[in-house]
């Protein structure tokens, strides 16, 4: 067995389990930290992947940004102390029976339609460096500038967007 | 020397479990977390093929579903503040209020 299988088999271990912890852990605070611990394990399958660029985007914004809003918000409704409401009767065999089918089936697929002979290797020491950065920022702002541009529209209109939502009507009492 | 397939099924579980999350959970956070996996699951096929295929193009769109998704939390959590604020719940099971 190659050290390469061993990582990824023991990463893959770690994101899976954190996985189920955030999904079934009563406590969002809990649910929160334990989706953070997944996110900084799929940044360590992207470094193994040779997209270091994408790794440090994964950390700093997913697991950096984004994960400390969750944890802002939480904290600020006081959701780890919402009393537990009855659960439909089918809702949770529907969901793990869902859950089911959808990995089942692909797996199949995957078991029965398999065959390629595409292997990811070990990065070589040329993908992790600025080249390969100047390389994604090349063909980020050429080929892919209006997208881009579209994107930073999205994220202003998201930002103007979350300020009216939370701002005070003139008059409106605190 | 990983098969590329190790990859994909690894993606699956990860996005299975978060369809699992968005059916069965009832507090909006942590489906919203659930949600977040199902992008990350993708993210990783996408970089998985794009390092196999030696090709860019994969990171760059990853790239944009990092942006987007940052949006969607930004507005998103600001929406449940509002419907905390106004009914004193965010449990999904009691928002039933344009049945009435």
């Amino acid at each position: 067995m190659s050290s390469d299988l061993i990582v990824f088999l023991v990463l893959s271990l770690v994101a899976i389990v954190t996985a189920i912890v955030m999904l079934l852990h009563r406590n969002p605070v809990y649910s929160a930290l334990f989706l953070v611990l997944n996110f900084i394990a799929v940044a360590v399958f992207y470094l193994l992947l040779g997209a270091p660029f994408i790794a440090m985007a994964q950390i700093t914004v997913y697991a950096g940004a984004i994960m400390v809003l969750f944890l802002f918000v939480i904290m600020l409704l006081g959701a780890e102390r919402l009393p537990d409401a009855k659960v439909l009767r089918l809702q949770r065999p529907l969901a793990y029976g869902l859950a089911a089918v959808l990995a089942a089936e692909t797996i199949y697929l995957l078991l029965t339609q398999a065959g390629s002979d595409l292997v990811v290797t070990t990065p070589d020491a040329s993908l992790n460096t600025m080249e390969s950065l100047r390389e994604i920022a090349m063909e980020l702002f050429n080929r892919f500038l209006l997208p881009f541009e579209v994107t930073s529209i999205l994220l202003l209109v998201a930002m103007i967007g979350a300020i009216v939502l939370s701002k005070r009507e003139k008059g409106e009492p605190k | 020397m990983v098969p590329i397939e190790y990859y994909i099924i690894l993606s699956v579980i990860l996005f299975s479990i978060g369809v699992a999350g968005v059916v069965f959970r009832r507090n909006p956070l942590v489906i919203f977390m659930s949600i977040e996996l199902m992008l990350n699951a993708a993210n990783l096929a996408f970089v998985a093929f794009s390092s196999v295929l030696k090709s860019f193009e994969g990171q760059i769109f990853v790239f944009f579903v990092i942006a987007v998704a940052a949006a969607e939390v930004a507005v998103g959590l600001a929406l449940i503040v509002e419907i905390f604020k106004s009914k004193r719940t965010i449990d999904i099971d009691q928002l039933n209020s344009m049945k009435e």
